[in-house]
């Protein structure tokens, strides 16, 4: 018997413990949750961290309006599968009551409509902690991110001012108004994802599967065909063989050309991709510094 | 991919190329994707640079790319076939040395970068007596820039000669020398041909065959207690599980065990790891325990084995390396977390400071300043069940935190 652990196990053990200090350290924390796989993957773990309690977080949706069906639908059956409580936050209504501006023009997303609607979520329901998928191998900025993230009463991150993160002790403590992000998952790649997924047959949104869809092709990106998108002159609707590398916002997320119907044919085609799976943001290519920006603001 | 994880750290000073060498580590192992490239290509263009300046891969945040510096904790992945990899990349400069002790904290090795033109210099010193200090398990001492001392042997000589020298006065268990060019590749992913006098592994072929496994402490069974799981379900109606991860050792059902700090005795009943149930469990496990007996247990409370217990007492010796904007100050009072356990701590004596530059202890303190080391006493409001920092680094650290402002101020090893 060799007392070792392989790597997606170890990853497993120190998102739990995470997790369970979440639990432990804050009064209300909740997850963040998006429909992707990462969050799915996270409350996964959660469920995991609790068992056989049920999951003592709410899953909180920011809802954008702008959603693909499969996300919602698959949603609602996670959320009555595991018991847990779901809270939305409606971009919509944050607009309607213009707390929120809704962008114009053919690149208009609401990505950083979503911003003022998260804040105001995490105030109205006073959660202290607010738990994301988010990876430190997306995006530059992430990679410099903390487990527990300590956010001021305007909801802002402060990079340069970090609180030092040293061994496994998370520092929680904050002042009132203040919260935290805590990000179980930040250890993890792109690849660990999908293989923790099939090793503990982990159900996904069938976005994420190669399907036939109306696309627009926008630059590199194809762009999934929806009412809430605008076309620019020359640009046409053509059907493709696609699947979703990423979900979010349907204006925003960008399909790939794929065959991949199954796990093995995603993981495999993740193994040889040469673009990072956030490369087809639309909402990253804005400029170099853009999620740094969005982060600073409050974003996920 | 069925290999286990290896945590690193990198310190380098400056102009040592470290963030060179971890662009090339990714760029040789083929870990960079294309559109990360093809930015780096179009910067290292603006830049009128003729080569692609991999330092832009790490350097993450706009102030870093504007002032070329990394001034940050940035973590970085990749992959072999054989083994996951995390870095933790920090800076080299002298105010920083807060964030490399973050760094290495959590490391299994580190990687000392010295400029083959320059040798030994005061931040080589003092990087190496931070991973001597945290304990890091194995230290590969990396002689960059190969390419501008003409790749000669006795250049790489005298360095690990030096090294050597000074290492001795160091608690390091385990170092290895390489000589290497991030710049150019040699020996980094890719044998050097320009040094065939070299005979040893490669970084990546060494980075690759560290024995992981064997640092963990397998003996002392610790177990902090980070919850208690109670469903008040009619299916688990009487299920209570402390739900923790395994600091250190070996527990398996039926093992008797003690709760600390009530001394109160059971026998585990059943160990659980998610929806599986284990015969045995060990470190880094995250599982949750019950016992045969029904005992008070809370968070912040450890369980042991009966016949193996560790220290347990509120006046404590300890190594601390400051990170408070305000100097630590004799009797200040500060918030301490160990394990899982809180309470506060009063600075009782500072026996001495250590002077980086010149390695030597400086006695009569009473306050030490950011980035300072110093060895302390420390009095705590609640009995803390430790264990040495060099025999078990989960039971042995823990860190202060500023009552005003709830800042982590200070990191500590007992000793």
């Amino acid at each position: 018997m060799s007392y070792r652990l392989e790597h997606l196990e170890e990853l497993e053990a120190e998102s739990i413990f995470v997790l369970r200090e979440a639990f432990a350290q804050f009064e209300n924390p909740c997850i963040l949750f998006s429909g992707g796989k990462d969050s799915i993957v996270v409350t996964h773990l959660a469920v995991k961290a609790f068992y056989p309690t049920k999951i003592p977080f709410p899953l909180v949706h920011i809802d954008t309006g702008h959603n693909f069906d499969e996300t919602i639908a698959f949603r609602d059956e996670l959320v009555d599968k595991i018991g847990a409580q779901l809270v939305v936050g409606s971009v919509q209504e944050a607009i309607d009551n213009g707390m929120a501006q809704d962008e114009k023009g053919v690149h208009a997303t609401r990505n950083t409509a979503q911003i003022p609607t998260l804040i105001d979520t995490i105030e109205k329901n006073k959660f202290d902690a607010a738990m994301g998928g988010a990876r430190r191998d997306e995006e530059k900025a992430r990679a410099k991110e903390r487990f527990f993230s300590h956010r001021d009463d305007f909801g802002q991150w402060d990079p340069k001012n970090q609180r030092p993160e040293l061994w496994n002790l998370f520092n929680g403590k904050k002042k009132f108004g203040e919260h935290f992000r805590v990000f179980p998952i930040s250890n993890w790649t792109e690849m660990d994802i999908w293989q923790y997924i099939k090793k503990e047959k982990i159900a996904l949104p069938s976005l994420y599967f190669s399907h036939e869809r109306e696309v627009i092709k926008r630059g590199d990106t194809l762009l999934a065909n929806s009412p809430f998108i605008t076309l620019k002159p020359n640009e046409k609707v053509t059907t493709e063989i696609v699947r979703f590398r990423t979900i979010g916002d349907l204006t925003i997320t960008g399909a790939v050309k794929s065959e991949a119907s199954t796990l093995d044919h995603v993981i495999a085609e993740v193994a040889a991709a040469r673009e990072t799976e956030r490369g087809n943001r639309a909402d990253d290519q804005r400029s170099e510094a853009a999620m740094e920006e969005r982060k600073k603001e409050g974003y996920f | 991919m069925k290999g286990e994880l290896l945590r690193f750290t990198t310190a380098g000073s400056v102009d040592d190329g470290k963030s060179t060498l971890i662009g090339r580590l990714l760029y040789d192992s083929k870990s960079i994707f294309q559109d990360q490239l093809a930015a780096m290509e179009t910067t290292s263009k603006k830049k009128g640079l003729d080569e692609i300046d991999f330092s832009l891969l790490t350097d993450g945040l706009k102030d870093e790319r504007e002032q070329g510096i990394t001034i940050d904790v940035a973590y970085r992945y990749f992959n072999t076939p054989n083994r996951k990899f995390i870095i933790a990349d920090t800076p080299g400069h002298i105010q920083y040395t807060r964030n490399m002790v973050t760094g290495a904290s959590t490391a299994n090795a580190a990687l000392v970068l010295i400029d083959a033109r320059n040798g030994v210099i005061e931040q080589t010193k003092r990087h190496s007596y931070i991973a001597s200090l945290l304990q890091i398990p194995h230290v590969i001492v990396c002689i960059n820039k190969m390419d501008l001392v003409n790749y000669e042997k006795g250049a790489f000589e005298k360095i690990k000669e030096q090294y050597k020298d000074f290492a001795a006065k160091l608690d390091i268990q385990d170092f290895d020398f390489i000589p290497i060019s991030a710049l150019k590749g040699d020996n980094v992913v890719n044998r050097s041909k320009n040094m065939e006098w070299y005979n040893g592994p490669t970084l990546l072929h060494s980075l690759e065959n560290i024995p992981v496994a064997n640092d963990l402490n397998h003996i002392d069974f610790r177990f902090a207690v980070q919850t208690v799981l109670r469903p008040h379900t009619d299916e688990h109606h009487d299920f209570r599980g402390y739900a923790g991860r395994i600091s250190s050792g070996i527990l398996r059902i039926g093992d008797q065990v003690a709760a600390l700090p009530s001394q109160l005795q059971s026998r585990v009943k059943k160990i659980h790891c998610g929806y599986k149930d284990l015969k045995e469990a060990y470190a880094p496990q995250s599982i949750s325990i019950e016992l045969e007996d029904d005992i008070d247990i809370s968070r912040g409370d450890m369980i042991v084995k009966t016949t193996n217990q560790p220290q347990n007492s509120q006046e404590i010796d300890a190594m601390i390396c400051w990170m408070g904007e305000k100097p630590m100050q004799l009797n200040g009072k500060y918030s301490i977390k160990h394990t899982t356990r809180n309470g506060r701590a009063i600075i009782k004596e500072m026996v001495y400071v250590v002077d980086l530059n010149e390695l030597k202890r400086i006695e009569g303190k009473t306050s030490i300043v950011k980035n300072g080391i110093a060895r302390i006493k420390i009095k705590t409001t609640t009995p803390l069940f430790f264990d040495s920092y060099r025999t078990n680094r989960n039971t042995g650290s823990f860190i202060l935190i500023d009552e005003t402002n709830n800042n982590t101020v200070g990191a500590g090893m007992i000793i």
